[in-house]
């Protein structure tokens, strides 16, 4: 057998070059005469070390990162196919502290495997959750998701076991699965990773709502700022229907269910549900209110789940291993894990699965090793543009669905952004009602003119005309866009206004109320 | 079709992509998207026709098509290059970043170099947010950037 590499197909691994790694792997090892095969895996999550190449050995996988095209000959003169020791190298892979300190429930597979595989994805637990889903009742399986404690990992955190028996409930001709792939928050590439990495999970999870709620139809609905996770999944979904996992039968069940992968067209807003429902019937993205809720009158008045790409993944595993094992990982009332996205300025950016429960300490620092810059963290945004900015001050707070909220934040995501002392929080909260302006789908006026607004005052401020009028003034404001908002874009978007006030006053010239902080 | 007249090119390209994806459910955003890639923009002609076809009001099409960030009336440049604007970007310099390649191609967020070459759009978050900043030069994805690598890819497109 010849020569076994890892090099990923993930988009960020690709964006720093993987595709011309592979051509030199390619070129040199043709060169040299040596029999080998390249698999094209998902990415492990470690982005500063991409494009990370392994290599397969007796002693298991070894990993190479981050390489370039003019590491390549190099590396195989030092032996990179026995996994030699070179400064590249970082022994191997199962090793690696970033990764050993993780608990990979939902990214089980994802980096490991072939995406497109479904040899590969069986020999990996792969279908068991289904298959163990087909033998029970829809009933018993909705029971066993509510009983594992999984929240919606969107951001609202809403459990997904009610929102399932809400539409198993309901009569509908038509019921709908629709997956919101919609991951529009900077900081966040979760759902990305996984369409890219390990489609069929996502694919699987569909599958078992859809028999859950007598849906036969899904929705897969994505950005077309992704377009690998676009193909790689439209891919999968044609080979899960070759092999007969979806179509009249799934599995040979007697349960239908089919899917398709469908594109946004640049449009925040339509992360938001309803607005995505609007959009998947080929309307402006504009949001409804609600109720009706979309359990009951959803995709085309029909009754529809909406659940993120992360809590469909998690499905899988949870029916696989059972409510119990899933809901004993995590905190309080936050059951399971969390892919935590450690993002921006920070020395290892990447995916970090873990339990509910670390603080942001841990998270900064001790995983993500702190800022890439060298300079003090002044800040990270939690939760995507939406979400709050903590200052270290605040660092000892658990990740945690309600920790969060009890600190006036959100964890929405799970993306950490990371800014070191240069950022300059006044222009942070400008920018947050300038995206907030740029996006609002117009519905509501808190949002619509609201957002404006803000960045005028905020404007006045910096520029020291009445600061401490215009600091009411905004104050005011941020309490209208919460309370009157139809959705949580203009009823968040206070948040990292707020916050950045709140924790970094200096920063907004204020004399009185920088005194007041200290 | 029962069209008396004569269709041009672009209501021949269009009325395709509008048979082809007419029967799914809620098929205008796949339609306009079809017609955006095949035409690098959705004219005028190519909006009556989707909206006589699919039994909808011009304003309904036109709304829609407004209402996306990426639809466009007019052509773009023969390249678009996306960078960038959202947070996590910025805690890498994106937004210097940014103004650099504004001042060195010598155009502003949605406009055009002169020679018709590239077209300057902003994108909020293409997901690469551990290797920022990002961009994407037509479907490349590009991560880890700085202004000389920025230009070298959009010197390195004709």
């Amino acid at each position: 057998m010849g020569a076994v590499l890892y090099i990923p197909c993930d988009a960020a691994a690709l964006a720093v070059g993987a595709d011309r790694v592979e051509c030199a792997f390619s070129e040199e090892l043709a060169r040299r005469n040596v029999e080998f095969e390249i698999i094209r895996n998902g990415s492990r999550g470690m982005h500063w070390l991409e494009p990370l190449v392994e290599v397969e050995t007796e002693r298991g996988r070894v990993a190479y990162g981050p390489v370039t095209p003019a590491d390549v000959a190099g590396l195989l003169d030092g032996g990179l196919l026995d996994g030699a020791d070179h400064p590249l190298c970082h022994g191997l892979t199962e090793d690696m502290a970033y990764l050993k300190k993780q608990t990979r429930l939902t990214f089980s597979r994802c980096g490991i495997t072939d995406p497109l595989s479904l040899t590969h994805y069986k020999q990996h637990h792969g279908f068991l959750g289904l298959q163990r889903a087909l033998k029970m009742t829809p009933a018993e399986i909705v029971q066993e998701v509510t009983d594992s404690g999984l929240r919606g990992r969107g951001g609202a955190g809403f459990p997904t076991g009610v929102k399932w028996n809400t539409v198993l409930k309901v009569q509908g001709e038509q019921k709908y699965i629709v997956c919101n792939a919609d991951e529009g928050d900077s900081g966040t590439f979760s759902d990305r990773m996984i369409m890219e990495g390990d489609p069929f999970v996502l694919i699987e999870g569909m599958a078992i709502a859809g028999i859950a709620v007598g849906a036969t139809k899904g929705y897969i609905y994505t950005r077309s700022e992704y377009p690998h996770a676009v193909a790689i999944m439209r891919d999968a979904i044609e080979i899960a229907r070759k092999a007969g996992i979806l179509g009249d039968t799934v599995m040979g069940s007697p349960y239908a269910f089919d899917m398709e992968v469908r594109m946004g067209a640049g449009a925040y807003v339509c992360g938001e549900e309803t607005s995505l429902l609007n959009s998947l019937e080929g309307k402006r993205g504009i949001v409804r209110a609600k109720p009706p809720l979309p359990a009951i009158e959803g995709l085309f008045g029909l009754p529809t789940v909406v659940n993120n790409v992360m809590s469909l993944a998690s499905v899988p595993i949870i029916m696989d291993r059972g409510a119990q094992f899933y809901r004993d990982y995590g905190v309080g009332r936050s059951h399971g894990t969390i892919p935590i996205q450690l993002t921006g300025n920070i020395k290892h950016g990447g995916l970090f699965e873990t339990a509910f429960g670390l603080t942001l300490n841990e998270l900064v620092y001790d995983i993500g090793g702190g800022t890439l810059s060298g300079r003090p963290v002044k800040a990270v945004q939690v939760g995507g543009p939406l979400g709050a900015y903590f200052p270290p001050a605040l660092f000892d707070t658990i990740f945690d669905y309600e920790a969060f909220a009890a600190r006036d934040g959100m964890i929405g995501h799970a993306g950490i952004v990371v800014f070191d002392d240069t950022v300059d929080m006044l222009k942070q909260a400008r920018f947050a009602m300038e995206f907030c302006a740029i996006e609002s789908c117009g519905k509501c006026t808190p949002c619509r003119i609201g957002s404006v607004r803000g960045v005028e005052v905020i404007d006045r401020i910096g520029r020291g005309d009445q600061p401490e009028e215009q600091v009411e003034l905004l104050r005011d404001l941020c309490d209208t866009m919460k309370m009157g908002s139809l959705c949580a874009l203009g009823g968040f978007a206070p948040y990292p206004v707020l916050s950045s006030l709140n924790h970094f006053p200096q920063d907004f010239h204020l004399k009185s109320l920088t005194e007041a902080a200290e | 079709m029962a069209l008396q007249t004569q269709l041009s090119e672009v209501e021949q390209q269009t009325f395709a992509i509008i048979e082809e994806l007419r029967f799914r459910e809620g098929p205008l955003l796949p339609i306009l998207q079809g017609v955006q890639q095949k035409l690098g923009c959705i004219p005028e002609d190519a909006l009556l026709l989707i909206a006589s076809e699919l039994n909808l009001s011009r304003a309904d099409v036109y709304g829609t098509m407004s209402f996306y960030h990426e639809f466009r009336q007019e052509p773009a440049g023969r390249h678009v290059l996306k960078v960038c604007r959202a947070e996590a970007c910025q805690s890498m310099g994106g937004e210097k970043l940014a103004n650099d390649i504004q001042s060195a191609l010598g155009v502003s967020w949605h406009e055009t170099t002169a020679d018709g070459k590239v077209t300057l759009e902003p994108v909020y978050c293409l997901g690469l947010c551990a290797c920022a900043p990002a961009a994407m030069l037509d479907g490349d994805l590009h991560g880890r950037l700085d202004e000389p690598a920025v230009l070298e890819l959009v010197e390195g497109v004709k």
